[in-house]
């Protein structure tokens, strides 16, 4: 069942074992092999890119580019170090409203690229900036006290989670030790991508987005939900942007409007949908892909630590290998037979 | 099949404007259940408008649609498709990136808690797809991946999935083969069976035979008649499709002296548009390439001018071999092609008209690497005056230009490189018949100075006033060549149509 749409596509397939491979040698190189601590460290430092490259990957397949979603993580988090406070119930209240907030904020992209006429690229370089805007407005500096224990819990293992809220015998219990080592971050970003963007590809609004990326015109015709599936595109990248703001709050237990680290994580989402085999023309690829490019991308910098590679030339490494795995996309070019399709 | 025959749609006085051009005007149609109604008409004559109006593409500009006797105004091919409208475009309505079950239930697809069923639509897709006499097409297999005739077949599919009332078929066997058109047919009988409407567009005049109840002929944006099958000859038929006076006026047609072929076309093939198309032009001729539109002139055209990849067979210049690598190792070679859609492909809008002009010359007018301006200058004025390009500076962009004017910018350009060959994508669409009548007499002008014209029009008298000998092109090879006082509408309607293929006419 798994090998058929690996062969569908490619990209996707080349990503998945590109990872696998960088992924199991990292380890076997690693001073110390594979180690509980590492890997949540690892994990830990992933989750914030890949749920920004996740939405990035939805404006990606309808043939857009969304520059805003580093921002709107950046956005959401400030939101959440406010927010994320008090009693539980008053914490998960403030989380929700976190992630409506970024998800009203990507509706709103969508409205504007929809109903506005304006090219999302264009579109987004705007609210972008207004996003970082009403960033620094909330934490002009640095700052926040996001509970302890619920740091603690989402950024250690399965079993330090069931600890610190006394669940499963304090973590004891004989039927959780499976799973007792696995990082809890890699538990929320699988169980939010295969939970909503999963679910979402198989309804009528997520294979428009397809169906948009491949051929707008057909879409049309077909008597598809256009508009609605362009927003749609655009709020569930809001969605999967603050659900990286949000984690990041946790994580540093703070909201900070970064300018710089806003600007890096757009630029790095861009690197990992290609890398996932998303087309940037649209139309093919998925948040799943992306996920994995996130993964080669967080690799190829963690081997610069054990490998002891130079900072000045790190950039210059992480350049070669994604100017290599988009060649790669570019070779279905090739097929086409009507030169003058190249420029359509 | 007793079933009382009732209307399905009705057009009352149904009029459509593009701009300034009258695509439809005041048309009345109607169309029975239980029957397969057939429209017939040239390139031009509003069947296109007339269909994209009943599947709610388009919106009529005035006049009155009624479905089953209830007026209606779609908005969307959605609403079409909610009262039982569905069409088969002629330019297919798939997604490439999506699969074969995908595309035959995109908009409806079964369900399961509020998601799509995948078992089921590929199940249902099965089922549909044999039907079709089509089951070697896997429901997983990406549109992308299948072959032309087969996403006809999956169009079709498609549409059948949504248990239309009205079928409407534009062209839609126009790609399909032999095995599948008699699917085809068979699927239309059984529709009237069950009593179901089906429109059926077709260049075949045999299939709009052996399939029709009813025909409309439609010319010039009006519907002219609507008959039973039988009561008009073909003959008769075509008359009503032509129905007009050669009324432009062309440069006389001076005494050809024989000439050697300066271009020779042998067996040209590429993909499904170029079936073995075998052409000689003599140098000092102009040649018309006639036929209904996509039976493959604009590839042969691309082909010659190494636009496109792939292609098999033979191309001779002066009787030298000729591989047409690129279009700009065509350009050296002395070819010129004027394309189709100047707005994309022959000119850049916003640039001025004088940038335009320079653009493939800039080579010519340059000493070294640096643009001489004053040569340069001198380039533009002559074109100007050359074509009578009526424009008040040509600092200004092209864009502020009237399209017979813009046109002449992109013959402009190509006539300063002094091509030997020029090809011609229907230059005369959309433009006024004075600039048509400028066009004509420098096709002649460059034709009397030894050049040799190839040119692609969709307008017949135009051909026949034009060109020194025709060639009709149906699916993708020339059927006949015509010239002198063979060379006469009927007879290019007739071989349009491949008429003869069945010794009729």
């Amino acid at each position: 069942m798994i090998a058929k749409p690996l062969r569908r596509n490619r990209g996707f397939a080349a990503a998945l074992i590109l990872f696998l491979v960088l992924f199991v040698v990292y380890h076997i190189l690693h001073p110390r092999g594979f180690s509980t601590a590492v890997f949540i460290q690892n994990a830990n430092e992933t989750v914030a890119i890949a749920f920004v490259a996740m939405a990035q990957t939805i404006p990606v397949l309808i043939g857009g580019l969304d520059l805003s979603v580093g921002a709107v993580m950046t956005l959401t988090a400030c939101l959440a170090s406010y927010l994320v406070v008090g009693t539980p119930a008053q914490m998960i209240f403030g989380m929700f409203l976190t992630l409506l907030a970024g998800t009203t904020f990507g509706v709103m992209n969508g409205l504007i690229v929809v109903f506005g006429r304006i090219q999302p690229i264009i579109a987004t370089l705007a609210t972008g900036a207004i996003a970082m805007g009403l960033a620094l407005l909330l934490r002009p500096t640095p700052g926040g006290d996001i509970d302890a224990d619920l740091n603690w819990a989402l950024t250690n293992s399965v079993f330090d989670f069931a600890e610190t809220y006394g669940l499963a015998d304090d973590g004891n219990a004989a039927w959780l030790q499976p799973f007792a080592n696995i990082p809890v971050p890699l538990i929320i970003l699988l169980v939010v991508a295969f939970g909503v963007w999963t679910p979402f590809k198989r309804t009528v609004t997520g294979r428009t987005l397809y169906a948009i990326g491949s051929a707008e015109s057909a879409a049309k015709l077909s008597g598809l939900p256009v508009r609605r599936a362009k927003i749609a595109a655009f709020g569930l990248a809001g969605f999967f942007a603050s659900c990286g703001g949000l984690y990041l709050a946790i994580q540093t237990s703070s909201g900070n409007a970064d300018i710089t680290q806003a600007g890096a994580y757009t630029l790095n989402s861009i690197a990992a949908v290609v890398l996932g085999g998303t087309s940037l023309l649209g139309g093919i690829g998925g948040a799943i892909g992306s996920l994995v490019g996130t993964g080669i991308l967080r690799v190829i910098s963690f081997y610069f630590r054990i490998l002891s590679v130079d900072p000045l030339i790190q950039p210059l490494i992480e350049g070669l290998v994604l100017l290599a795995a988009v060649s790669l996309g570019a070779l279905r070019t090739l097929r086409i037979k009507n030169k003058l399709e190249h420029f359509r | 099949m007793t079933k009382a025959k009732e209307e399905i749609v009705a057009l009352r006085d149904v009029s459509r404007y593009f701009g300034g051009i009258t695509a439809l005007s005041g048309v009345d149609f109607t169309c029975h259940s239980a029957s397969v109604h057939g429209i017939l008409g040239e390139n031009g004559a509003g069947k296109s408008t007339l269909i994209k109006i009943l599947s709610g593409v388009l919106k009529p500009s005035a006049g009155e649609v009624l479905v089953e006797g209830r007026p209606v105004t779609y908005r969307s091919t959605a609403e079409a498709v909610r009262d039982g409208i569905v069409c088969v475009f002629q330019e297919l309505s798939l997604i490439p990136d999506l699969s074969v079950a995908d595309n035959i239930y995109i908009d409806t697809p079964p369900k399961r808690f509020g998601l799509i069923d995948r078992r089921a639509q590929r199940k249902q897709a099965v089922e549909l797809l044999a039907r079709l006499n089509a089951s070697e097409v896997h429901p997983d297999t990406l549109i992308r991946d299948l072959s032309l005739s087969r996403r006809q077949i999956v169009e079709i599919a498609k549409a059948l999935a949504k248990s239309p009332k009205l079928l409407i078929l534009d062209e839609a066997t126009s790609a399909l083969t032999g095995k599948d058109v008699d699917t085809v047919y068979a699927l239309l009988s059984d529709l009237r069976a069950d009593g179901v409407a089906s429109v059926f567009i077709s260049h075949r005049m045999h299939e709009v035979d052996a399939l029709c109840d009813r025909l409309s002929v439609f010319r010039n944006g009006q519907h002219i008649e609507t008959f039973d099958k039988g009561e008009r000859s073909d003959a008769e038929i075509v008359r009503l499709m032509i129905g007009r006076e050669i009324s432009a006026q062309y440069p006389p047609k001076p005494k050809r002296q024989p000439a050697p072929p300066a271009l020779e076309v042998k067996n040209l093939r590429w993909e499904n548009s170029l079936k073995g198309v075998n052409l000689k032009v003599k140098a000092g001729e102009i040649h018309g390439l006639g036929g209904l539109d996509g039976q493959g002139h604009k590839e042969l055209l691309l082909a010659v001018f190494g636009a496109l990849k792939g292609v098999e067979g033979e191309i001779k210049l002066h009787d030298k071999p000729f591989r047409p690598t690129s279009p700009a190792a065509c350009k050296k070679a002395g070819l010129a092609l004027i394309p189709e859609d100047r707005k994309t492909e022959g000119l850049m809008l916003n640039l001025s008209i004088r940038d335009n002009l320079l653009l493939p010359n800039y080579a010519a007018v340059s000493r070294g690497p640096i643009i001489d301006s004053r040569r340069a200058d001198d380039a533009v004025r002559d074109g100007v005056t050359r074509l009578q390009i009526k424009a008040g500076d040509t600092a200004n962009p092209v864009e502020t230009l009237s399209g017979g004017n813009q046109q002449k910018v992109v013959i402009a350009k190509w006539m300063m490189l002094d091509p030997d060959i020029v090809l011609l994508n229907d230059p005369t669409r959309g433009i006024d018949v004075g600039t048509k009548q400028e066009i004509f007499r420098l096709m002649r002008e460059l034709a009397d100075a030894g050049k040799t014209i190839l040119f692609y029009s969709t307008d017949y008298a135009e051909l026949i006033g034009c060109c020194d000998r025709v060639s009709i092109l149906y699916d993708g090879a020339v059927v006949t060549v015509l010239e002198g006082d063979a060379l006469t509408e009927d007879a290019i309607v007739a071989a349009s149509l491949n008429m003869h293929e069945r010794g009729a006419a």
